[in-house]
């Protein structure tokens, strides 16, 4: 999982504002708040000196842009995943919505978990009821304590 | 709902999509169950004779006859099988005078025996949803070998008297020799002991229960005991799911459980259910056991008899003509035995070629059960769960192959 820090020292550092920001260090915020994209920076992509620089934070961003994360920043690493549904039971979320199937261990019953098994595998629906979600959002872990496998992570 | 015969948790809340009488989504199933239904369409048994594709009249045919002209013919296998062909198996072993044994034979058999003579105490999984706040997995994986065990029943449910989440109402403990997926999951509650260390560790249980210092070298582990001590005394319903490591380990010295087992239903209530793989190896040891007294390792050569003779892994010296069912036998057995098995004749019945159906002198192809075939079976606690065909298909049940072989001997 990529940190500020770690995105900051790949910037230019120069605060030029030229992605809209006021510093470089605010816009890192911003990449790993999935609110910019790399390309927002211009003299990044255009100065041929930062080259090295841009190819390792796509490196390092790559998971977190990719299209499996979604919008919370959770991955599924799904060819790691069991499908046990360790994390679909443990889920606050879920517990919460779907009283009867997954709090008691069963497959989600009410249409309103965000954590299910399908295919042999985990899927991630209803997004923005994730308690990593929206701008309430706290740092929850059930999920990702609970997988056996640490099929699931947070970017 | 379909039910998955994938482990011996017989999860029977799977819902199924379909396309073109394929299924086409699979919700609830976990990886394992998952390859099960997936095995529908992959490497499928066709009968044969010699290696020669024949019909499956022929087939049957030549299994009787094979089995039939027999003086000591072995059955075995039976755990992926429904109680209903269990039941027929046993009639043909009975008709055959043949011995009949089934995986538990070098399996869970001894701890299975114990608890369906009711000498060590159990209770039922969804009791341990509803009340159980202490887990002991003692050499099992449970995330690897029956994936939903922890999400369904023991650790992450809410129950009865655990409303509040496992975090706050359950200790997992899982003492093993190695880091397991389930290890991973029940960090806190983690005794690394070395290959064949168990004896001892219940030495040092037994004196941490009875508030002895245990006799244990490394320090750490000592103070981690006692506090173990202490949090299993603490318990209202444990339950300690043994899986093959603790019983290969144990080997002769199984029957050490035991003091253990009686001295923590002295300080508090535990029960015991055993890790069992097979969907219903269960089934067949209870079935056995009201037919003869024996949950396995019988032979009706002369009455009924039982003993080490009739395990497979000893019968296979004798006998001259062996049926496996469900089962891939020369993989699951030391590679000494197994080049003995190559020389007997064999019937193999399964769903798929493996390298027991590969070396057989005759195949019959079976339906999946769950899936092809219908019938019932025991979950690892007893509970009997029952199951419909889901999907149609041109393969026979072991309930038709098992009764025709019976009509044809
Ligand atoms: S835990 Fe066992 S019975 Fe349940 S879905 Fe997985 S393989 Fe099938």
């Amino acid at each position: 999982m990529a940190n500020v820090m770690e995105v900051y020292q790949l910037l230019p550092k120069t605060n030029c504002k030229e992605c809209g920001y006021p510093t470089c260090m605010a816009f890192a915020v911003a990449l790993l708040g999935k609110e910019k994209i790399i390309e927002d920076c211009p003299p990044l992509i255009e100065n041929p000196k930062y080259e090295k620089k841009l190819e390792k934070l796509r490196e390092l961003l790559a998971p977190l842009m990719s299209a499996d994360a979604t919008e919370t920043g959770m991955i599924i690493h799904t060819d790691k995943c069991y499908g046990c549904g360790n994390c679909v039971v443990a889920c606050p979320v879920n517990v919460a919505n779907d009283p009867k199937g997954t709090a008691l261990g069963f497959g989600p019953k009410s249409g309103r978990a965000i954590l299910m098994v399908e295919d042999g595998v985990i899927k991630c629906v209803n997004v923005e009821e994730c308690r990593r979600f929206g701008p309430e959002k706290i740092l929850c872990s059930a999920c990702i304590v609970t997988c056996p496998s640490r099929a699931i992570e947070f970017v | 709902m379909a039910v998955c015969t994938g482990c011996s948790l017989l999860c029977d809340d799977i819902e199924l999509e379909f396309e073109d009488g394929k299924i086409s989504l699979t919700k609830n199933l976990c990886r394992k169950g998952e390859g099960r239904y997936r095995s529908l369409r992959e490497d499928r048994l066709v009968p044969a004779v010699d290696g020669a594709k024949v019909g499956f009249d022929e087939a049957i045919s030549r299994a009787a006859e094979l089995l039939g002209d027999a003086e000591n013919p072995l059955l075995f296998g039976w755990s992926n099988s429904s109680l209903e062909a269990q039941r027929i198996g046993i009639d043909l072993a009975k008709k055959l005078g043949a011995t009949i044994d089934d995986t538990s034979s070098f399996c869970q058999g001894y701890l299975m025996e114990k608890v369906l003579r009711g000498e060590y105490p159990t209770c039922t999984l969804d009791e341990v949803r509803n009340f159980a706040d202490v887990l002991i997995y003692w050499g099992s994986d449970p995330s690897s070998s029956q994936p939903r065990h922890m999400s369904r029943f023991s650790y992450f449910p809410r129950g009865e008297k655990r409303q509040r989440g496992y975090d706050e109402d359950r200790t997992a403990i899982a003492i093993d020799v190695r880091k397991s997926p389930t290890v991973v999951i029940a960090a806190d509650g983690f005794f690394r002991i070395p290959p064949g260390g168990d004896a001892e560790f219940i030495e040092a249980l037994l004196a941490a229960l009875g508030g002895k210092i245990p006799k244990v070298k490394d320090k750490k582990m000592k103070k981690k005991i006692l506090k173990l001590g202490s949090t299993l005394r603490k318990a209202e319903f444990g339950v300690v799911f043994p899986g093959l490591g603790l019983i290969y380990s144990l080997k002769d010295e199984i029957d050490k459980l035991t003091p253990l087992i009686t001295r923590l239903n002295e300080v508090s209530s535990y029960k015991l259910i055993p890790m069992v793989g097979h969907y219903n190896m269960r089934g067949f040891n209870q079935t056995l056991l009201e037919e003869t007294g024996h949950i396995n390792r019988v032979s009706f050569k002369d009455g009924v008899e039982h003993g080490t003779q009739f395990a497979v892994t000893e019968a296979v010296n004798d006998c001259d003509a062996l049926m496996v069912i469900g089962s891939d036998l020369i993989s699951a057995l030391p590679a000494a035995i197994s080049k003995k098995l190559a020389r007997i004749p064999t019937v193999a019945i399964d769903p798929h070629r493996n390298l027991t159906t590969d070396m057989a002198r005759v195949t019959i192809p079976s339906a999946i059960s769950g899936l092809e075939a219908g019938g019932s079976a025991l979950r690892m606690d007893g509970v009997k769960v029952e199951f419909e065909p889901v999907i149609k298909s041109g393969y026979r049940s072991d309930v038709e192959i098992l009764s025709r072989i019976m009509e044809a001997v």
